[in-house]
């Protein structure tokens, strides 16, 4: 049995095409899902990413616990609202999960973390709990749902539809977060545009939903917010980095604070362990499309070196192949490399990521 | 969904048409497009190529993913429809218009072999249970 959101009986209202995303009912497009990627871009588009979990951690010493708990640092988090990306790690330096940290008093943080993990993350924070502070609450919200409206004219199409919220959320920066009503609004995404994240009852999605569409706002599935994270250059759990990898090896180096004193799980394991990879973006010359678990080869210096990319996939919006690999370090942006895609070897130039930020290329 | 009836088709969901002049004409269905989604790109056999029956001759790939296209019948690929590798979206609009390949058969029974419509809505029945 297929667990759901409660946009479900919306979805189907709407003719999405649904799939099982890791157990999940949920909407892969509403028709098309190269129309619903380019109108994020060039408009507006919404997500229901009420499968995410938000999880609330209360209590005196919460941020003590979370200083622990997590690669980045919640020192970073000094003013109520703003909000951190993090990794979870296991001893081993493995990434149990990423998630972003809410800041929102100093008994009380909301942690989103990702569907496919849910079950497992609320048993290691737990169980950490019962060690390191056994005094928190560590509440799952499942009585929450999620909407993402994303793209140049989001902001503008929630105001229009949550009557008095402009006010309160227009000098939101990037990551931060406030609450107006029965609606957590948060400017964060996962698609390389401007936008908001909201959180709100599960009883009220169905009909916030229903007004945005009406608003304009284009149902977007989960086809389009894979094209356009990975255009964003954005790590996707379980492809871009798991329980296997180095956080340091998955382009996630900028999220895990190393230069403080602070002692978090995972830190001694990342100190000990030479980092001999990296995660690099690839553009594809000849025709074709990249896949996840594409073999890459690198020559450097007379030496060939193999890879594998961790997501790939066709980009809309340069009409043309992109991938994120993990490559040798010493393989560097401008190289040209190759994909063996089925019987061939494909060209493809290594280049810095993201790819596109708000509507524009960047290679 | 409607399946042409003056079509033959294969449960790895090709159409094939007979053409007046004896050569066939072959495609993807309307259901393999839309399990695929989107059409991004489509690598076509070159024309002289010798196939066998049931041989991985071509692949489609969505956004979502790669299909293989495999040879309904044994022939030598006589034309190509060389505007899908511009513009592959023209499968999600008319897949039984965007062709992809002919084919000078190798044995014209061999057509015989094939599914009718109402053998290949079956196929998509029992595929959907």
């Amino acid at each position: 049995m297929l667990k759901t959101t409660p946009l479900n009986q919306t979805h189907r209202a709407m003719n999405a095409k649904m799939v099982d995303f890791g157990g999940w009912d949920m909407p892969l497009h509403y028709g098309s899902q190269l129309d619903e990627h380019h109108k994020v871009r060039s408009d507006a588009g919404m997500f229901d990413v009420s499968h995410m979990l938000a999880v609330d951690i209360k209590g005196e010493s919460t941020r003590a616990f979370l200083r622990q708990l997590f690669a980045n640092n919640v020192d970073k988090l000094t003013q109520p609202g703003k909000a951190l990306y993090s990794c979870m790690l296991n001893p081993q330096g493995g990434v149990i999960d990423d998630l972003i940290i809410y800041f929102l008093t100093e008994s009380w943080f909301r942690v989103v973390v990702n569907a496919g993990t849910a079950d497992k993350d609320m048993a290691w924070m737990q169980a950490r709990r019962n060690e390191l502070a056994p005094g928190l609450e560590i509440t799952p919200r499942r009585d929450l749902a999620m909407i993402a409206v994303q793209g140049p004219n989001a902001r503008a199409k929630v105001w229009q539809v949550i009557a008095g919220s402009q006010a309160v959320t227009e000098n939101l920066k990037l990551f931060q977060a406030t609450t107006f009503d029965q609606y957590f609004i948060a400017r964060t995404g996962y698609t390389g545009e401007d936008g908001f994240e909201i959180i709100l009852p599960a009883t009220d999605a169905a009909n916030f939903w229903n007004a945005l569409h009406a608003a304009g706002v284009a149902p977007a599935g989960l086809g389009a917010r894979d094209t356009l994270r990975l255009e964003a250059g954005m790590n996707l759990y379980g492809q871009d980095m798991d329980e296997a990898a180095n956080p340091l090896e998955s382009g996630l180096g900028w999220t895990v604070d190393l230069k403080s004193e602070r002692d978090f799980i995972g830190k001694q394991a990342l100190l000990a362990t030479p980092v001999t990879q990296q995660l690099i973006g690839l553009l594809l010359l000849d025709r074709g499309v990249l896949r996840s678990h594409q073999k890459v080869i690198a020559h450097h210096d007379g030496t060939e070196a193999e890879g594998e990319i961790t997501s790939g996939g066709f980009s809309p919006t340069l009409n043309q192949s992109i991938a994120l690999a993990r490559l040798p370090s010493q393989v560097s942006a401008g190289d040209e490399v190759q994909v063996v895609v089925r019987d061939k070897m494909l060209r493809a130039k290594v280049v810095k990521y993201p790819f596109v930020r708000n509507g524009k290329s960047l290679i | 969904m409607d399946i042409p009836t003056n079509l033959k088709y294969t449960k790895s969901h090709e159409w094939v048409r007979l053409e007046d002049d004896g050569s066939v004409t072959i495609g993807i269905t309307q259901h393999a497009q839309e399990l695929l989604g989107d059409m991004v790109f489509a690598e076509i056999p070159q024309v002289g190529r010798k196939l066998k029956q049931r041989e991985e001759c071509a692949v489609v790939e969505s956004v979502k993913a790669a299909a293989d296209v495999y040879a309904p019948i044994s022939g030598e690929v006589t034309a190509v429809n060389s505007e899908l590798q511009s513009a592959p979206e023209k499968i999600n609009q008319d897949a039984y218009a965007a062709w992809l390949f002919k084919l000078k058969p190798t044995n014209t029974a061999d057509l015989d072999g094939l599914l009718d419509a109402a053998g290949y809505q079956k196929v998509l029945e029992s595929e959907a249970h």
